[in-house]
């Protein structure tokens, strides 16, 4: 089946790459001691790593979401009312118990439905709330004269800052997670084999066994 | 579902404000700036309103003998003394003929007063303790500008006779004293006309030498020239020392770490107050928010949680798929 087009392969290789360049130098730059390297690199070298990657990522962004304005593909990230929350919950409960008990997976993949419940709503929370923010407040970062000064007598580039490292941290969160549910494909590898050459492996149900 | 994404919104910043909140750092800062704002009266205003009718604006008329009349002329800028600044200095106090012959009483003033020699601080404060003259004194000896001196440099020429009023450094007046402070310098080295009175050195464009700093406005706003180009001394106030170029503080950690010596120069004077409120120098953060110095131990701690809540919770989940 194929699934992933050329164009969202292509934005999501530079995403997860920008991804990882941008934790590590977020990391380097929170963390900085007196010693010129923490992690992998200098303060210096972070901040204008740091600033390219978010910058490249930002249009990757912008590709993203026109991306999904203008082909089919938006369509997967519709979200219906009625039975959000049983739905949600019966993903759940298939990865903590049901899966391994041989049930059957209760969204399975078609062309019409490419995530599950789940998934649905982890990418629209990371792709529209929690991107958007942190390019937003990266931007107050970059650009300090368009921050406002400060809010109840907070400076407003710390609100600006706790906002970007929060979202930062949640977005790693994601990552780590979307990684692993990424195994849970019909073998270990399978999901990460479709995100390179377009194919969803079909079958009923994820089964482990084969 | 647009709903419940705009619930789990309105949760996560209020989460957020929570735990703000709970940080403290919504400090209201009620107490009013109260600058000295009642006019100071001096006890010599009117001896002084003699030099200020020349002296105080940029005309001044004086009466020529010869032709009997009164003549208007320009007074050059730079023997203009703005009164109001005056009288808001440090030594406000002061009439003009404290530190200047009372000859000057007389227009035109006498040719020979301009050799007269000028009082230096040490001259009247000599053995302060409250400011350490004495040390700030043998700090001077050992700069870079000391070797001016032969030019004119001397205190004065950062410390203006008439308008010098020491900053009282709090956390409201911060950005102010910052601004103040870095005037001092720019004052000399962003005016070449000044600048060339004291050497023969080329132009030195400070913009361009300091454009290694990202964001140089937001910085040179938030730390003073001194923060990078003086030896910190434990014992003074305000270090006097600077140094050589060569030895100017360049590399990024020294401000953007833990550690950082910002608390060691620019906060010196409450940095008892280091983690204030869970946050690493955390006086910082009335002021500004430095990358790296101003860690929240309780966020770190959270994070670290979460983060291993969710290690674990994959390392279960990946257990029971091998074990199924
Ligand atoms: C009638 C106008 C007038 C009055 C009154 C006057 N000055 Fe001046 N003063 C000048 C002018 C013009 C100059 C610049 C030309 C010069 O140096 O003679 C000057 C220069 C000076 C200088 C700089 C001399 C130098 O080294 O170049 C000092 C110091 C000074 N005045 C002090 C005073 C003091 C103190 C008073 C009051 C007691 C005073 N003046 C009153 C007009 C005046
Ligand atoms: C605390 C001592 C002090 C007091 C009080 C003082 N002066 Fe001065 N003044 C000086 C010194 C020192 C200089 C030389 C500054 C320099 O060389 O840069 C000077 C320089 C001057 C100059 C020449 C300007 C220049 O840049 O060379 C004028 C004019 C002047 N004073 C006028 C006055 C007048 C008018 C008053 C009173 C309103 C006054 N001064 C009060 C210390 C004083
Ligand atoms: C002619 C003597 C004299 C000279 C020269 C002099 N001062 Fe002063 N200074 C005083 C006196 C007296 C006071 C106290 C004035 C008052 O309380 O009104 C004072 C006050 C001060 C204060 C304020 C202290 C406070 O607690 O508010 C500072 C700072 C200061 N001087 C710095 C300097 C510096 C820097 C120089 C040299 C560039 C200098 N002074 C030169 C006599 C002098
Ligand atoms: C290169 C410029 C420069 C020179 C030269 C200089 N100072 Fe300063 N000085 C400063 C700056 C900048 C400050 C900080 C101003 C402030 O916030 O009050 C300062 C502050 C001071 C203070 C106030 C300290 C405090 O507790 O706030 C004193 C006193 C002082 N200087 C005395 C002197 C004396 C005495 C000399 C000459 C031996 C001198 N300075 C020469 C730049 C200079
Ligand atoms: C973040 C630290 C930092 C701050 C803040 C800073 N400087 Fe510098 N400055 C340096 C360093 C490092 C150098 C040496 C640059 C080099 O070697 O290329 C330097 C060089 C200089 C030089 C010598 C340039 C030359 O090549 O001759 C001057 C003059 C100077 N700074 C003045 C200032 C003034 C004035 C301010 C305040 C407005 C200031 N600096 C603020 C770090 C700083
Ligand atoms: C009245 C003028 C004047 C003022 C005020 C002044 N400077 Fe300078 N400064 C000079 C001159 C002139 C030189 C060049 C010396 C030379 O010939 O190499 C210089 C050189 C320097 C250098 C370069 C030293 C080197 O190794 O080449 C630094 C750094 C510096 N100043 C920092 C400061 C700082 C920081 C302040 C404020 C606290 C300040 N200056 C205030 C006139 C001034
Ligand atoms: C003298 C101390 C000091 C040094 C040295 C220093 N910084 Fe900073 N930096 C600060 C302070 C203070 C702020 C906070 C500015 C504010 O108020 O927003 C800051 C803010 C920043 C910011 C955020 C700017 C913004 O958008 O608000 C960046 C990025 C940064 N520094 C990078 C660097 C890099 C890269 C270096 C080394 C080349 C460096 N800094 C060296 C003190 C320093
Ligand atoms: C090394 C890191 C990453 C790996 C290995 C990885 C792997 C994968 C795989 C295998 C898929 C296809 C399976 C599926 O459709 O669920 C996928 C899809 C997706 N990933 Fe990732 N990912 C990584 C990082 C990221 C990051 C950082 C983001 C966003 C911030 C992201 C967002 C997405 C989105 C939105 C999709 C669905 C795209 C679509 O088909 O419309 N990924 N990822």
């Amino acid at each position: 089946m194929y699934l992933y087009p050329k164009w969202i392969r292509a934005w999501h290789i530079l995403n997860s790459i920008l991804f990882i360049i941008l934790i590590v130098t977020g990391l380097s730059m929170q963390y900085t001691g007196k010693k010129d390297y923490v992690l992998v690199v200098g303060f210096e070298e972070a901040v204008r790593w740091h600033n390219i990657s978010a910058i490249i990522l930002t249009i990757n962004y912008i590709f993203f979401v026109a991306g999904n304005l203008f082909t089919r593909n938006g369509r997967y990230y519709r979200v219906k009312r009625e039975h959000f929350f049983s739905d949600l919950f019966k993903q759940l409960k298939y990865y903590s118990w049901g899966m391994f008990h041989g049930e059957k997976h209760p969204f399975p993949v078609t062309m019409e439905r490419k995530f599950n419940p789940l998934q649905k709503l982890s990418y629209i929370l990371a792709m529209y709330v929690a991107l958007p923010l942190i390019i937003i407040s990266g931007l107050g970062l970059l650009f300090p004269e368009i921050v406002v000064k400060g809010l109840m007598g907070v400076s407003g580039m710390l609100l600006t800052d706790l906002l970007h490292i929060t979202m930062g941290f949640f977005l790693s969160v994601f990552m780590i997670i979307h990684v692993y549910t990424c195994t849970l494909g019909k073998r270990p590898e399978s999901l990460f084999r479709g995100m390179i050459t377009g194919y969803h492996a079909t079958e009923d149900h994820y089964d482990l066994e084969d | 579902m647009k709903f419940s994404i705009f619930r789990f919104l309105i949760l996560l910043v209020f989460t957020l404000l929570v735990s703000l909140k709970a940080n403290g750092i919504f400090r209201v800062q009620s107490e009013s700036i109260n600058q000295d704002s009642a006019a100071f009266i001096s006890p010599y205003e009117e001896d002084n309103q003699r030099c200020f009718v020349c002296h105080g604006q940029s005309k001044y008329t004086y009466k020529n003998e010869t032709l009997g009349r009164d003549i208007k002329a320009l007074m050059f800028s730079e023997r203009i003394i703005r009164k109001d600044e005056y009288y808001q200095s440090n030594h406000k106090s002061f009439s003009c003929t404290d530190c200047h012959s009372s000859e000057y009483a007389n227009f035109p003033h006498a040719g020979e007063l301009r050799m007269e020699p000028r009082l230096n601080c040490i001259d009247c404060h000599g053995g302060d303790e409250t400011y350490h003259f004495d040390g700030i004194e043998e700090e001077y000896k050992q700069s870079t500008h000391f070797k001016l001196e032969e030019e004119g440099f001397s205190c004065w020429e950062c410390h203006d006779p008439h308008t010098y009023k020491i900053s009282k450094r709090t956390s409201q007046n911060l950005k102010e004293t910052i601004a103040y402070d870095n005037a001092i310098c720019l004052n000399c080295h962003s005016d070449f006309d000044r600048f060339e009175l004291l050497t023969d050195h080329e132009e030195i464009n400070i913009l361009k030498k300091h454009d290694w700093l990202p964001n140089q406005s937001a910085h040179m706003a938030s730390v003073r020239c001194i923060e990078c180009h003086t030896q910190i001394n434990e014992n003074l106030p305000v270090a006097h020392l600077i140094k050589p170029k060569t030895e100017a503080v360049k590399r990024c950690n020294e401000c953007h770490s833990q550690n950082s010596m910002l608390m060691a120069s620019l906060y010196k004077f409450e940095s008892k107050e280091k983690r204030k409120d869970g946050f690493f120098n955390g006086i910082i953060l009335n002021q500004s928010y430095v990358i790296g110095a101003n860690r929240n131990e309780y966020l770190n701690f959270m994070s670290l949680i979460i983060f291993g809540g969710i290690l674990a919770v994959i390392g279960i989940h990946v257990f029971f798929r091998i074990n199924k």
